[in-house]
């Protein structure tokens, strides 16, 4: 198994929280659950103020194929509904709950005790009834990944346990504590992709969960695949004689960004996505862990998308955790819970120090692809001067994408934004490697965002 | 729009005080000054060995080329209008570098001249550091050569002294000078072997630039540079390699070759220079051939005696060329990774 070239190794962090099992989060006063906390037409909602909800009730309908419904995550009240600050960076069309103490299901939730006979249209229907989204912070509909278009042979399903963002522990954790539950997710992934190789890419500064999920991997065995609903009812499954089956767990090199879907597929498989491309073009589905988590909840109990696990931690909060938080919680809730350290912070991220976004205030709430919360004090994250480009060439070493993001930054400063694209702008997927490396302390990053849109915006010209 | 009931019964809402900067939100920790500051110390060695063998002159000349480049970086981009960064490292490691190219006891104004040439006129003007088209320390090198060609080519008698300083009191020539002017049996006679020649020349007894005297002084920096990744092999092992061979090729000492001349400060200091070489490995390595290929042609055929100036300024100018010849492979393109694609 190769690792991809570029990447970069910063200090890891994770010293804080990678042993320490997950909590559970203080139930909150309020929720606030905002309709889009994913890509795609943001969710209807359907409650008005004084609305009595339940747990797991839906207070917004999907609207069209790509979306998907939120849920309310406590039983309680409307108290609001309006537009509220989400973690995004801009304000969103949300529902305030108050809680009433009581954290009752809904009714009506259906459990399958035999979940991998389900055909997979039913499943993608059930997925996405749960408002499952990919929970790596991409937040794309899953009930849309896992059904690619005809034409695309899909032949492998790949799990994203990597975690490469310093700091961040959540999925960690989860594959440690509740390996069952992720790998129970990726059959059922298979199933509905109608594969039968599955991979579980951990990086391997994690030997706990690459220990824990190996053997539960181990437990997943032919004869089980043989038995799910394709195979009964008569449809055809593509198995080559003596092909491997069943689900294996590859340790990855430890460097960022291993996490990128792109890469982990060029990792575990060897295969490179093409520029302009997707995964699925090379017969590849990928999945966060937690998403997999997330879909076997959903399968098996029934029950909707209304927690997840958060890492909050960072030099700015006293006492680090892992929590399972409830989707809508407040972040001054969770930081206050963790010792935060109101006078150093001076920086709060959602997400991972390198592709995480950096948060305005805290009463902005826990979203589907919260995957952390880390919080900086003044001397973690210094003001840098912009200097010129040197030439230095750091940039392109540490280029997954095998661009030249000193030139491409030289060429958007000058607005020569036509020549950027030609020069691969957009396959950069923005993960900050290069301004990570970068002398002169450039802004790549925020170039490369502003490049993007400029040239979207042509093309909404033309 | 509704208005939520009551207030929250956690801890109040700090004031909003962040900053909300776009990511990556922290830093390798690398910074320009670092890097100029690393590669003049690294110089450090052979830097000292000069002052050693050539006494106080050396320093002198050192001194003034360097506080002239900052100091002329200072006037020119106050005088432009432009921030001030002569603190910054970049002008001191071409001061470093320009006094290193000269003889130890050339009169004052030639450093300053030079770092004139090499700073207001390379560097400043067109656009200060990451901007330059060529090596500055070299342009003023060269600059100053064909001005004072008497002044640049009187090269004094090392301290220590040894077989080259019978020849003449005051002034030694360099061993390539020899070479060129009488031949390589003739150079020979300055030492006792060949083995002492070789020995001689690479721990420095011998006239010659303050920079060129020591190449083990030399290679210590480099190695440490080349340890620390802040240079890669790509130029300097090609720019050598081609000098040794093409001087093998045509019947001369390619061990004499690699040694003698700026080749070793060229190779490893001058050539590398982010902003005046190519970026990608590739282009590098083109880079390297050519400049060892042109170095090699003014040894043997031209008329100067030393060509790693001359091949450096002119590969300079081929580098956008390169750079453009040799683009990065990018992730996913025709005949990487082996994705088939039905697109």
């Amino acid at each position: 198994m190769t690792a991809f070239k570029g990447g970069i190794h910063p200090p890891g962090h994770k010293e804080a929280t990678e042993n320490l099992p997950i909590v559970q989060a203080g139930m909150p006063d309020r929720v606030v659950i905002p309709m889009s906390q994913h890509i795609g037409a943001p969710a209807n909602c359907i409650v008005k103020v004084g609305d009595l909800v339940k747990k797991g009730q839906v207070v917004g309908e999907a609207q069209g194929a790509v979306s998907v419904p939120v849920h309310a995550s406590i039983s309680g009240k409307v108290i609001a509904v309006g537009n509220f600050p989400s973690p995004m960076g801009f304000d969103a069309p949300s529902v305030v709950i108050e809680n009433d103490g009581l954290d009752e299901w809904v009714d009506g939730l259906i459990e399958h005790d035999d979940y991998m006979r389900i055909p997979p249209p039913e499943l993608l229907a059930i997925i996405k009834g749960a408002g499952i989204v990919g929970m790596g912070g991409a937040t794309f509909p899953t009930h849309i990944k896992l059904d690619p278009p005809k034409e695309k042979k899909i032949k492998y399903a790949v799990l994203n346990g990597a975690e490469c963002e310093p700091y961040l522990t959540s999925d960690s954790r989860l594959m440690e504590e509740s390996p069952a539950s992720v790998i129970e997710g990726l059959k059922i992934i298979m199933s509905a992709l109608r594969v039968t190789e599955g991979f579980v890419g951990i990086e391997s500064n994690k030997p706990g969960p690459i220990a824990r999920m190996t053997e539960e991997a181990g437990k997943v065995a032919c004869e089980l695949m043989t038995e799910t609903y394709y195979e009964r009812s008569g449809l055809e499954v593509d198995v080559p004689k003596g092909c491997r089956m069943g689900v294996k767990v590859v340790p990855l090199e430890v460097k960022y960004p291993q996490g990128s879907e792109k890469q982990l597929i060029k990792a575990v498989l060897g295969l490179e996505v093409p520029p302009g491309h997707l995964p699925m073009d090379v017969g590849v589905v990928v999945q966060n862990v937690g998403t997999a988590a997330a879909i076997y909840e959903a399968v098996r109990y029934g029950r909707p998308l209304i927690e997840r696990v958060v890492t909050v931690t960072g030099p700015g909060v006293k006492q680090p955790k892992n929590m399972r938080v409830r989707i809508g919680t407040m972040f001054s809730d969770l930081v206050v819970q963790c010792g935060w350290l109101r006078d150093i912070a001076t920086k709060v991220v959602m997400g991972g120090p390198m592709m995480g976004i950096a948060q305005s205030a805290l009463m902005v709430p826990v979203i589907k692809g919260t995957s952390g919360i880390v919080a900086f004090t003044g001397k973690d994250t210094p003001v840098v001067d912009i200097g010129p480009c040197i030439r230095c060439g750091r940039c392109i070493e540490a280029c997954p994408m095998g661009l030249n993001p000193g030139l491409i930054s030289q060429l958007i400063e000058k607005g020569r934004f036509e020549e950027a694209r030609e020069h691969g702008v957009l396959d950069c997927f923005e993960c900050g490697s290069c301004s990570y490396v970068c002398p002169s302390g450039r802004p790549m990053v925020q170039f490369a965002k502003w490049a993007k849109r400029e040239l979207a915006k042509k093309k909404v010209k033309a | 729009m509704d208005t939520p009931a009551g207030q929250p019964k956690t801890a109040p809402e700090p004031e909003p005080r962040f900053t909300a900067s776009i990511g990556p939100h922290i830093r390798s920790g690398e910074t320009v000054g670092h890097i100029m500051w690393t590669v003049s110390a690294s110089l450090f060695p052979a830097a000292a060995l000069s002052v050693y063998y050539f006494g106080l002159p050396a320093l002198m000349v050192l001194a003034v080329s360097i506080l002239s480049c900052m100091a002329f970086e200072a006037i020119a981009q106050k005088a432009m209008g432009v921030r001030v960064s002569a603190g910054d490292g970049s002008a001191f490691l071409t001061g470093l570098l320009l006094g290193m190219n000269l003889p130890a006891g050339v009169p004052f104004y030639l450093p300053v001249l030079g770092a004139a040439v090499a700073i207001i006129i390379t560097k400043q003007l067109f656009g200060g550091l990451g901007y330059n088209i060529s090596n500055p320390a070299l342009i003023g090198r060269a600059f100053l050569l064909a001005s004072f060609p008497r002044l640049m080519t009187s090269w004094p008698v090392p301290a220590s002294t040894l077989s080259l300083a019978r020849l003449d009191a005051v002034t030694a020539a360099t061993p390539l000078g020899i070479l060129k002017e009488e031949g390589y049996d003739k150079l020979l006679t300055h030492f006792v072997d060949k083995t002492d020649m070789y020995t001689q020349m690479f721990l420095g007894h011998r006239g010659g630039s303050m920079g060129e005297v020591g190449v083990l002084a030399l290679l210590l920096g480099a190695g440490y540079l080349l340890v620390k990744r802040y240079i890669t092999w790509h130029i300097p092992f090609t720019f050598i390699a081609t000098v040794a061979t093409i001087t093998w090729l045509s019947g001369g000492d390619p061990l004499l070759a690699m040694l003698s001349g700026g080749l070793v400060l060229g190779a490893f200091f001058m050539a590398t220079d982010y902003v005046t070489a190519p970026q990608l490995k590739n282009a590098q390595v083109a880079f390297g051939v050519g400049c060892g290929a042109i170095t090699a042609l003014i040894r043997i055929k031209g008329g100067y005696p030393e060509g790693v100036c001359y091949a450096i300024i002119i590969m300079n100018l081929f580098t956008p060329l390169l750079d453009r010849a040799f683009t990065p492979k990018k992730f996913g393109a025709p005949g990487t990774g082996g994705a088939k694609v039905k697109a």
